[in-house]
């Protein structure tokens, strides 16, 4: 009878997502561009903050946009009709980006051009929160109406970001939503991020939002 | 729906090993996954099921272990681990605060696999 054997692997089943993510981010690091990877479920706001966050640094940062979409070209006509410099990316039905999808978008950017990029991931709290893009700083966006209870439900996704934006704050006054019990639900699995209010519609909060993000790209450069 | 890359790296990984050591099939593989990772244990076994046909890591038994994770306690500092079935709702060891804080969870790994 055959023998069994056992072999030693202990090897990182990330480890070449890993490499190609840093291996981009020495890349947009030669050139000084920033790249934020925006995450958040379908509907949070995603390209409503980057629409805002557009208007707030024209004239002072160069900023263009990577749209990750499975199938459609929507929110890339929607942000190129605000005169927001955007490349379509489909992933193809895959439910995440990596860091190799990430490398075939900017392939598409004179990246010297641009001081910032900001990744539009697919809309999904779970797929994109495993994988590493690439990105300097990764942002959830979490909208009032979608519930305080979301940390404990996709503790992935709160716990590898940056920063917290809690979008739709003009719905607060109707909605169940506890921010107290929220802000509490995310320092428990990150302590080290910052929870930011706002809301795209009426604009409240956007400039505590906009000032951390020109911290966060000034600490790169 | 993120097994599938996962499971392809994972293949990719058992297959190099299994080759460097001269196997002729991959019996199990024993890997280990974060305490706060969405993956299905049953999905990456049917997707490694399909996608090894044909390789000697062909009906491979998964064994797929999840990580414990390492807590901080806010209120008296004490550092502990926790089950990762049970970290959410861990309470301090020593004082009983139900605030702790996760620190870290390991990466994912491939631990060891048996060979024929």
């Amino acid at each position: 009878m055959d023998d069994v054997r056992l072999i030693e692997v202990k090897e990182d089943i990330l480890a070449d997502n890993a490499e190609a993510a840093d291996a981009l981010r020495a890349r947009l690091g030669r050139d000084g561009t920033f790249l934020l990877n925006l995450m958040s479920s379908p509907g949070a706001g995603k390209t409503s903050l980057i629409e805002r966050t557009a208007e707030a640094v024209a004239g002072t940062l160069r900023l263009a946009v990577l749209e990750a979409d499975i199938d459609s070209t929507v929110d890339a006509e929607r942000l190129l009709a605000r005169g927001v410099h955007s490349v379509q990316l489909h992933t193809g039905g895959l439910c995440h980006l990596d860091a190799a999808m990430t490398g075939q978008g900017l392939a598409e950017l004179d990246l010297a051009a641009w001081d910032v990029v900001i990744l539009e991931n697919v809309g999904n709290l779970v797929c994109p929160a495993e994988f590493d893009t690439g990105a300097h700083r990764s942002v959830a966006i979490l909208s009032v109406p979608e519930g305080d209870d979301k940390p404990l439900k996709y503790p992935l996704m709160f716990r590898t970001v940056d920063a917290v934006v809690v979008n739709k704050t003009d719905y607060l006054a109707v909605a169940d939503f506890d921010l107290a019990a929220f802000r509490e639900r995310v320092q428990r699995l990150n302590p080290d991020a910052p929870v930011l209010e706002l809301s795209c519609r009426t604009g409240d909060g956007l400039e505590a939002w906009v000032d951390w993000l020109r911290g966060e790209v000034d600490a790169i450069r | 729906m993120h097994e599938l890359p996962i499971t392809e790296k994972i293949l990719a990984i058992v297959l190099r090993h299994a080759e460097a050591a001269g196997a002729q099939r991959v019996v199990s593989v024993r890997l280990t996954i974060g305490a706060a990772s969405d993956l299905e244990g049953e999905w990456i076994q049917k997707y490694f099921d399909h996608l090894s046909r044909d390789t000697v890591a062909h009906r491979a038994m998964l064994r797929i272990e999840r990580a414990a994770a390492a807590m901080t306690c806010p209120a008296c500092g004490r550092s502990f681990e926790a089950d990762a079935g049970a970290w959410q709702d861990a309470r301090c060891p020593d004082c009983g605060d139900a605030r702790c804080q996760l620190v870290s969870m390991p990466p994912y790994r491939i631990e060891d696999m048996q060979v024929i």
